[in-house]
């Protein structure tokens, strides 16, 4: 296959970037995206040329590193796949290729493709764990969860984090993946000790990173690799509505 | 303030709004009572209406409802239009539907046209000279026969219609999300009852117009 790739270039996060033209040859589907590009960054690096700067850890679709934006979609058409998932057999010979990284208010461009998404770390740090003594770990039936409910909280707890909802959003929301963090440990009896100090604070910090309003536009969980259900958006609201109203 | 706590602003002053619409609609659905009887029965209620003092607060409750829920709208479509991504190339059209994304602008659409109802109808009511009806009531419902009577004012009323239609489909959903209603079962009933709802409020409201403007 041979591709035509606008790729967006920025050499740091003070500059900045633009769409730059690059021509890949013997493309082989079974590539995946991610291989694709380290496919042109060996051209490029044999031609003294500097590399593509991408996110990426895993490439088996779970730990959320890569995350772009191909053709004007956040990982590309497939859904519910991410960028390293996604193999070049989904494109024909000959295509053209738009791809930018997932840049928004708050997830600025450190370099090319990679984006700085360190505001989730700091929702998390805000609330999203369960504070726990130290000490001999407790027997594991003491808490009995039926399975039906961990596979619940496990559903939430699925969100990879690689910030696809917030680049899909037109407002630039992060209320998906806060609300997929909340409600996981809302749904299991360890998290529910603290769930009215953990909704307020995780919503702040939100709010603070500079996030966007949800509007409900639901295209969040549609460009989802991990298809994370707006349901947990409507129980974040009422974890919150709830925590607003017992507060005191 | 929080964006969740402008969230229930909106929620809570567009759900005022839409129970607002019921009261508004079934009330109007006098106007396809017989002609005469419309007459009569249609500048009685309003008569009724305006000189309630229990209605008086109510209307009150309900002018503040849309300035709140058109100051707050306002503000968020501003900060989000910063907040969000723009992209060279963008096709996240694709993950959802265009009146989701334009509730600003179906809701602008419908202020706008709320300023022109309110100038047909209750400017004349209270500042105008209507001439009364047999029972002495203000004639109302002469001022509205005489008003569809023109093809574009109707055309204007019928396509308001549309975008409260849309807006409601949206808002009424939307508003659930926000109070949290979260289990699927009621979800999947709440947004079929929203869309009925929308459905029957819409329709309604625009028939009233192009009736009085094809029966008379």
């Amino acid at each position: 296959m041979k591709l035509h790739l606008k790729i967006w270039r920025q050499k740091n996060a003070e500059t900045t970037g633009k769409l730059v033209d690059y021509t890949v040859e013997d493309v082989n589907p079974h590539m995946s995206f991610l291989e694709m590009l380290d496919h042109l960054n060996e051209k490029l690096i044999l031609a003294d040329d500097e590399p593509v700067e991408f996110d990426h850890d895993c490439r088996e679709g779970i730990c959320g590193q890569c995350g772009i934006m191909i053709n004007g979609i956040a990982h590309g058409p497939l859904k519910n796949t991410t960028t390293c998932q996604l193999h070049m057999r989904e494109f024909k010979d000959g295509d053209k290729i738009f791809i930018e990284p997932f840049q928004t208010a708050v997830f600025s461009v450190r370099k090319d493709l990679k984006v700085d998404r360190s505001a989730f770390d700091r929702i998390i740090s805000a609330g999203g764990f369960v504070s726990v003594n130290t000490g001999q770990a407790p027997e594991a039936n003491t808490t009995r969860i039926t399975h039906d409910t961990t596979e619940a909280a496990f559903d939430s707890a699925a969100c990879i984090g690689c910030g696809a909802c917030v680049a899909t959003c037109k407002n630039g929301s992060a209320v998906l993946f806060t609300a997929a963090k909340i409600s996981q440990l809302a749904q299991l009896p360890q998290g529910r000790e603290e769930r009215t100090l953990r909704v307020f604070n995780m919503v702040k910090q939100m709010d603070e990173e500079g996030f966007g309003n949800c509007s409900n536009t639901e295209a969040c969980q549609i460009e989802c690799p991990q298809n994370i259900s707006v349901l947990n958006i409507a129980r974040m609201n009422y974890e919150y509505n709830r925590a607003r109203i017992l507060r005191k | 303030m929080n964006t969740l706590t402008r969230k229930i602003i909106m929620c809570l002053t567009g759900l005022f709004l839409c129970f607002f619409l019921i009261i508004h609609f079934l009330g109007n659905l006098q106007l396809f009572l017989p002609a005469e009887e419309a007459q009569k029965s249609f500048n009685a209620y309003s008569h009724f209406l305006s000189g309630n003092p229990f209605i008086k607060i109510i209307s009150y409750g309900l002018y503040a409802c849309i300035i709140a829920h058109a100051l707050d709208a306002l503000y968020i479509t501003i900060q989000n239009k910063k907040s969000g991504g723009a992209f060279k190339h963008d096709k996240r059209d694709r993950a959802s539907k265009w009146y989701t994304r334009n509730m600003g602008i179906l809701g602008f659409v419908i202020l706008l046209f709320l300023v022109l109802h309110f100038q047909n109808f209750w400017y004349y009511y209270k500042f105008g000279s209507l001439s009364l009806d047999q029972s002495g009531n203000k004639d109302l419902y002469t001022l509205v026969v005489i008003s569809f009577q023109q093809w574009w004012i109707v055309l204007i009323y019928v396509l308001s219609m549309l975008a409260l239609f849309y807006h409601l489909v949206h808002g009424v959903h939307s508003a659930t999300r926000t109070l949290g209603v979260f289990h699927p079962k009621y979800v999947r009933w709440i947004q079929k009852t929203g869309v009925l709802y929308a459905v029957v409020i819409c329709l309604g409201f625009a028939l009233m117009p192009i009736y009085i403007y094809f029966t008379y």
